[in-house]
């Protein structure tokens, strides 16, 4: 059956169609949606959840790709990052049912906080990495990486970028045949159990296996090469293929090489394409992994061949590659005309700066204002975390002074307070980032005795990545009705001693919460608990009388909200986007803000 | 047929769902098509845009000077993405801007006037007043059918009214099925009367 779907879609359906038994992952963009997909199509038999994070799901899926099932886990690339304690020791320990993990790059970056390269991950796990070009390759190429993840017994990567993870093509999609059969465990504690002995003997064989992947990769048939003009040649990878076929497809003459396997290196094809090759450029994201690779071969053999790219600056470092970006390089590099031309724009006036905000009515933005109106004039440090709540840090709220990586807001506010015994150090986690990495700072803030205030952002879902379930919504993938494990009852087990729950949307009992914190010493938590816009219908609209508004602009000064604008000069609110949270009206000092419900 | 239409708007305006319409229509109509979107956190009130590419297509983004028509929920996005239209292309778009919160905060008015001025001495434009155009349903939300139908009435879509309109009923939720489609014919007159 044909299906339009997104580049994410094919990769869940290519993992249905290749009999997959397992799948487990963590949300995160540009990944999210390969979970998301199998949850909508028919998938009898396999076990599909969000585990807790890319850790826990990969070792839930090591043990089963111990036992001969087919197993696939799905992460974006900072993911990867939580996931690579278990993965650097299963690569040297292997797996019996295919084992793919998806890990899905995000050049720009456009939602993430880093630019690192899956690619070099799987060169540094030792283990065989993939590159769909496009969401049809993807949906052929998963069930591949299935294939070579059994021959070669260890997990493999599969790498897509946004512009795969996120385009929609139509696909022919067969997943009837429904998930695999498989042995079993087979107990072997020479095999299974790591040991130094066994990692030695391993790396040994693991170095000379990954020789014949490379030959093996050589013949693979999305290893391709266009065109017959022999003396200068372009390769790429990923989508960036597709920007430099955008181009060349008006000049099919010119020799086009695309590597969808960066690792193990596809060293014979790639010396057997560039024979009578005197210039070569590299068109791919993030790191210029190929382009090392190439320099590296070329060492190797004494060719006399230039290699461009990132290295010699043709193509930048940093951001994604584009189209016409792509075509501008190498009309340059081949000596070819860019037909492409746009509208005169040198002209244009200045548009409105759109940064991303919290939505109206988003109940983060009372959380967030209560602390900063009971802090006012004391010393503070705000430390916030990945999710939707990172937008805290814009302006008016203007309330994260820093954010690294997913739970380590909870630790560094535990860090401040170390170097600034004076402040108060507040966490802003929300609640699924909680469960996923939140806890464990929270043992360390009790059992290192210090003072700090976490502020529990308990929206129900996992908001930013589009609204999964987690451990304390109590449903799960299986559809199944679960028990909701309790922050406050995780949190009064761990020890600490001030737990205040709160309706973040309710000003003053939110101020007198932070407030009581404040005063006490010791690890406190404050759950702000209101749901997430998005999953909850509008309670009404908030209306200013103009009667009594003296147009001072404080609520709009103050919270920000995209649902308070000015017309003429005028306080109004936007009845599109309003929600009627009714903050505005807790903080108009002339109560000129009503309406609520 | 080979078509490059981009939809452009502010996060939570409605622009994947017209998006997702028209690649559906031109599916049906037999053609090959591939498209894009942006997603995450640019969503929350950032700017967005939906890439459709019908017929021959490599990128998944539309190449500058490649778009046909532009179809756009606000004019400064539309200004914004000018840099996608053909020389011959033509933009649709919404005449009521989409205040950002930056602008609400500063004392800078924009009003969106002075961008469509602007389109006006750059390409064939016709501009649609959501307001004016949604009044008779209570809610702008449905605005995105509403140029979807100022799209077909300019013929410039190139897909049939019909195939649109059986595309809208599959993918609204059933009781709002009737307003969408009075919402998508008072966008097909508006953009027929430009035709002529």
């Amino acid at each position: 059956m044909k299906q339009y779907v997104m580049g994410n879609g094919a990769i869940a359906l290519g993992a249905l169609a290749a009999g997959v038994n397992l799948i487990s992952g963590y949300p995160g963009t540009p990944s999210s949606e390969i979970i998301e997909t199998v949850h909508k199509f028919p998938h009898e038999g396999v076990h599909l959840e969000w585990s807790v994070n890319e850790k826990a799901a990969l070792e839930v899926a090591a043990s089963a790709a111990y036992s001969g099932a087919r197993t696939l886990v799905t992460m974006k690339q900072v993911g990867l990052n939580v996931a690579s304690d278990p993965l650097m020791s299963l690569a040297y320990v292997g797996v019996k049912g295919g084992m793919v993990i998806v890990s899905a790059d995000d050049p720009g970056p456009i939602s993430s906080q880093t630019e690192q390269d899956t690619r070099r991950f799987a060169d540094f796990c030792r283990i065989p990495v993939f590159d769909p070009s496009s969401p049809e390759e993807a949906y052929e190429m998963i069930q591949d990486a299935f294939e070579y993840s059994e021959k070669y017994q260890t997990p493999v990567l599969f790498r897509p970028t946004t512009r795969v993870c996120h385009a929609y093509a139509s696909i022919d999609v067969d997943i009837s045949n429904g998930p695999k059969s498989y042995e079993g465990f087979v107990k072997d504690s020479s095999k299974w159990v790591i040991f130094p002995r066994l990692s030695y003997a391993n790396h040994g064989k693991i170095e000379a296996r990954n020789v014949t992947i490379g030959e093996d990769f050589s013949t693979y048939r999305y290893n391709t090469s266009e065109g017959t003009n022999s003396t200068k040649a372009v390769i790429a990878s990923g989508v960036s293929y597709e920007y430099a076929k955008e181009f060349m497809k008006s000049y099919p003459d010119y020799k086009l090489i695309k590597i969808s396997t960066a690792f193990p290196f596809p060293e014979p094809f790639v010396l057997k394409e560039l024979e009578g090759v005197s210039e070569v450029i590299c068109i791919e994201e993030l790191s210029p992994y190929i382009e090392e690779q190439l320099l590296r071969v070329v060492g190797k053999h004494h060719l006399a061949l230039n290699v461009s790219g990132k290295l010699n600056g043709l193509v930048p470092h940093n951001g994604e590659n584009s189209a016409n970006q792509v075509a501008n390089i190498l009309s340059s590099f081949l000596g070819l005309e860019n037909n492409a031309q746009s509208i005169d724009l040198s002209d244009m006036p200045s548009l409105p700066v759109r940064p991303p905000v919290l939505c109206a009515g988003c109940p983060h933005r009372g959380s967030f204002y209560a602390v900063k109106v009971a802090m006012k004039g004391k010393k503070a440090f705000y430390c916030g975390d990945i999710g939707c709540y990172t937008l805290g840090n814009a302006m008016p709220l203007d309330m994260v002074d820093t954010c690294l990586c997913m739970g380590s807001g909870v630790t560094m506010a535990q860090g401040f307070n170390w170097t600034h015994e004076d402040a108060q150090c507040f966490a802003f986690i929300g609640d699924s980032t909680f469960f996923a990495s939140g806890i464990t700072g929270v043992v360390n803030a009790v059992y290192n005795d210090a003072n700090m205030i976490l502020c529990v952002l308990d929206n129900s879902t996992t908001a930013m990545t589009g609204h999964q379930p987690h451990p304390g919504t109590g449903i799960n993938l299986m559809d199944n009705i679960v028990d909701k494990v309790d922050i406050t009852k995780v949190l009064e087990g761990l020890g600490v001693k001030k737990i205040i729950t709160v309706d973040p949307l309710n000003l003053k009992a939110s101020v007198d919460a932070v407030n009581e914190c404040a005063s006490i010493k010791g690890v406190k938590a404050i759950i702000f608990k209101s749901p997430c816009i998005a999953i909850t219908k509008p309670t009404g609209k908030m209306t200013v009388d103009s009667d009594k508004c003296i147009n001072c602009k404080k609520c709009i000064r103050e919270i920000g909200c995209p649902a308070l604008i000015t017309i003429d000069g005028n306080v109004t609110i936007d009845t599109n986007l309003c929600t009627g949270c009714g903050l505005c009206s807790q903080l108009c000092p002339t109560e000129a803000i009503g309406g609520k419900k | 047929m080979n078509k490059d239409i981009m939809i452009c708007g502010v996060g939570g305006q409605g622009t994947v769902l017209a998006s997702k319409i028209i690649a559906a229509a031109a599916m049906d109509e037999g053609n090959a098509v591939h498209s894009a979107e942006t997603i995450g956190m640019a969503q929350r009130g950032g700017s967005v845009t939906s890439h459709v590419r019908v017929g021959e297509a490599y990128s998944p983004l539309i190449p500058y000077g490649s778009a046909d028509l532009i179809i756009s929920f606000e004019p400064a996005e539309a200004v914004r993405n000018l840099i996608y239209l053909k020389k011959d292309g033509i933009v649709i778009t919404n005449s009521v801007p989409t205040k950002p919160v930056t602008a609400s905060i500063s004392a800078s008015e924009y009003n969106g006037v002075e961008m469509v001025n602007y389109l006006n001495t750059k390409c064939k434009v016709i501009t649609v007043n959501s307001d004016d155009v949604c009044s008779e349903f209570g809610s702008n939300k449905f605005f995105n059918i509403a140029i979807l139908g100022v799209a077909v009435g300019s013929g410039r879509l190139g897909i049939s009214k019909e195939t649109i309109l059986k595309e809208i009923e599959a993918r609204v939720p059933a009781k709002f099925i009737e307003v969408n489609k009075a919402a998508f014919e008072a966008g097909l007159k508006i953009g027929e009367s430009y035709e002529a």
